[in-house]
């Protein structure tokens, strides 16, 4: 418990239990949830910490009634979280469309684990898909955040709020069961976005005309034009929202694109592929929608290959293969059912990729390469190179030897120490 | 006494909160008459202005456009999980769902069971016609033995598709219901007492005394395939003797949880937890 954060500046924390803490500090005004391995933790934490700070805590019947109870709270304004794991996200896919058609702002965690159907309880990153192509029926989009370290996930729950109150859509937070289940030391910095004037909420039609949260546009031109309506909106998102994180892509030759887990993995991986003499970045998209897709495509022009790294059977990398369009060739090395990718194995696909899948392509696309930076749009954080790690090899951890370290923070995120208004 | 008969007196007019539309029911279909019960109690009982009620999937998807009120749209069958979410956030709002039995006896029975049992402080007002009207008159959980409708062709039979589900009579047993009963719009008589039910539901709300529920009998005149008068006969005559009308349970005014005090809400959040109700 976080009885005085001035005290001790970094605390060993559970994902699940960090990431409910910085929702709560982020302003959440209520949580509803339903026990899931492996988000279990997440609402008990919500279970002891709501109450004390007096706000709305259900331990709901189903995900089915939580995510619905996230809809009645969100719709008269409150700043409302919901979360799950696999399985239960696929019963609040229809909670989400109308959340998404009614333009009610709510942040969903998918602590995903193994799949398809009951699956594992182990992590994964299979229900990509699922989180960026749209959850439930009907054209919509949701804003998705993957979260590398813990304490970058409790950095994006506060952007998570932010974002689904500024443009009045659910947005989703994806995790994996190692970020939810792993301890790792975390600052406690946290961040209470403003809250902005709903002029739409439910709050009674006390001097003022009635107002309807609704998704149902029964005649075809009026429901069109509500669907322009969200596009427009969606254009908006995939304009100003994109976030992505890179690492050694200077000099890079090969990159690994991994978000999450994947990406702590491919980061030990680098380390060990530069020891071995391959020039090696890391491309981290931390948006997976809006996908950095103009960052990546700009990133292919100047390096042989790309390496995609994921906890599933290969789901990511379609979207990177329709930013890069061709432009290099696209590797993909993933694990499924729970299981993580060694760096070892991800070190060994980048050989593979070095020697058979780029012999073909080397020399012409060695002439045509231009070095340069990439440059992206605002709301990017680029990462400063590391240094490689000297003793990569012998980590212990699959994190290796960055298992302290969040990924994301480059340089100091304006704190409010102790979260307080 | 010419002075005092020559006094105008209004006996009868539209309530403020019903709005000067014509519905999309059909014609004779008694959800008008639920909605003009409801909006007479809302009046009388001055909560329009804090109220946020919730609309479900179904006929009555467009209760909305008839009273005008704060609503909000549930997904089918969720409206008691999204009045909860409400409730827990609005101490002070008045919190009604609007159901159908498609809705609440079918897919959404996980939802009101559960918000009957904590005892949220919602008004459920169930409209029980027994059939799905809007998509055509499909068999609904609450259909008649031997009811014929287009997905139970040859009448229901209880071999097949089991038997009507009493739901109101299964929430009553449940300590966090308040007040649980079932009228009837057949006829003047009962529509007087269904009022009288509705307002005790709204009023068992008000005082903080648990859920409460009202189911309403009503016809479908198109879905059963009847005229409009044959179908309020049937309704008198027939569906009552599966859904006997009265008073299932009245846990108000005192007669259990005497005193007990309601915790008070926060700023933004109600009852931290599932427990008040237990006094």
């Amino acid at each position: 418990m976080i009885a005085h954060p001035g005290g001790s500046r970094r605390v060993l924390m559970k994902g699940n239990e960090a990431i409910a803490e910085a929702a709560i500090q982020a302003g959440c005004d209520a949580y509803f949830g339903y026990p899931i391995t492996p988000q279990a933790e997440l609402l008990e934490w919500m279970a002891r910490r709501m109450p004390e700070e007096g706000r709305a805590f259900i331990q709901a019947e189903s995900e089915l009634g939580a995510i619905n109870m996230g809809l009645g709270a969100a719709a008269t304004g409150a700043r409302v979280l919901v979360s799950s794991s696999s399985p239960g996200i696929s019963l609040m896919a229809e909670g989400m469309s109308y959340m998404a058609g009614s333009e009610v702002p709510i942040v969903l965690i998918n602590v995903m684990r193994g799949g398809p159907g009951l699956g594992s309880i182990q992590p994964s990153q299979s229900d990509y898909f699922q989180a960026v192509k749209g959850h439930g029926h009907g054209d919509y989009r949701v804003p998705v955040f993957a979260p590398s370290s813990i304490g970058e996930a409790m950095e994006l729950i506060a952007t998570a709020f932010e974002v689904a109150e500024r443009y009045r859509t659910p947005v989703m937070l994806l995790a994996d069961g190692i970020l939810g289940q792993a301890m790792e030391p975390v600052d406690l910095r946290f961040r209470r976005p403003e809250r902005i004037e709903a002029a739409w909420a439910l709050t009674g039609a006390d001097g003022r005309p009635p107002r309807v949260v609704r998704s149902l546009h029964l005649v075809p031109e009026d429901l069109e034009e509500h669907n322009l309506h969200l596009q427009e909106k969606f254009r908006a998102v995939a304009e100003h929202e994109v976030r992505w994180a890179g690492e050694q892509l200077e000099d890079a030759e090969l990159v690994i694109v991994a978000y999450g887990t994947a990406a702590r993995v491919a980061r030990t991986a680098i380390a060990r592929a530069r020891a071995d003499g391959l020039k090696v970045g890391l491309f981290r998209p931390i948006s997976l929608w809006p996908f950095p897709s103009a960052l990546l495509a700009a990133l292919a022009e100047r390096v042989r290959g790309m390496l995609v790294v994921e906890l599933s059977a290969g789901q990511m990398v379609e979207d990177v293969r329709l930013a890069v369009e061709g432009r290099v060739p696209i590797a993909f090395d993933g694990r499924t059912g729970g299981m993580v990718p060694s760096p070892d194995e991800v070190v060994e696909a980048l050989r593979e990729l070095d020697t058979t899948g780029l012999a073909a392509r080397r020399s012409r696309r060695a002439r045509r390469r231009q070095p340069g930076p990439v440059s992206g749009p605002e709301h990017t954080h680029e990462r400063t190179p590391l240094a490689a790690s000297e003793s990569g090899h012998e980590a212990l951890s699959i994190f290796g030897d960055d298992a302290w370290m969040p990924l994301w923070y480059t340089s100091p995120v304006p704190s409010r120490r102790g979260g307080k208004r | 006494m010419s002075a005092v008969a020559a006094a105008p007196r209004v006996v009868y007019e539209r309530p403020a909160v019903l709005t000067d539309v014509s519905t999309r029911y059909c014609p004779g279909c008694g959800h008008g008459v639920v909605h003009r019960l409801l909006a007479e109690v809302i009046d009388e009982l001055g909560v329009a202005g804090r109220t946020i009620a919730v609309a479900p999937v179904g006929c009555s998807v467009f209760a909305y456009e008839y009273l005008s009120l704060d609503w909000c749209e549930a997904p089918h069958g969720r409206a008691p999980a999204v009045a909860t979410g409400i409730r827990r956030v609005r101490p002070d709002a008045f919190v009604l769902t609007y159901q159908g039995d498609g809705d609440l006896a079918a897919i959404g029975t996980g939802e009101i069971v559960h918000a009957a049992a904590r005892g949220e402080l919602i008004t459920t007002i169930f409209v029980n016609n027994g059939i799905y009207g809007m998509t055509g008159g499909q068999m609904a959980p609450t259909t008649l033995l031997g009811q014929k409708t287009t997905s139970s062709p040859t009448g229901r039979e209880a071999s097949l598709a089991g038997y009507p589900v009493p739901m109101t009579e299964m929430l009553a047993v449940l300590p966090g219901v308040a007040f649980a009963g079932r009228g009837s719009v057949a006829d003047p008589s009962a529509i007087g007492k269904t009022k009288a039910m509705i307002r005790k539901a709204c009023e068992a709300q008000l005082r903080g005394e648990g859920f409460a529920i009202v189911e309403v009998l009503s016809n479908c005149p198109v879905g059963w395939g009847m005229t409009a008068p044959e179908s309020i006969r049937h309704l008198k005559e027939v569906v009552v003797g599966t859904y006997p009308l009265g008073v299932l349970v009245d846990r108000t005014g005192g007669k259990r949880n005497a005193g007990a005090p309601h915790p008070a809400p926060s700023a933004r959040a109600t009852r931290s937890g599932a427990t008040a109700q237990e006094g």
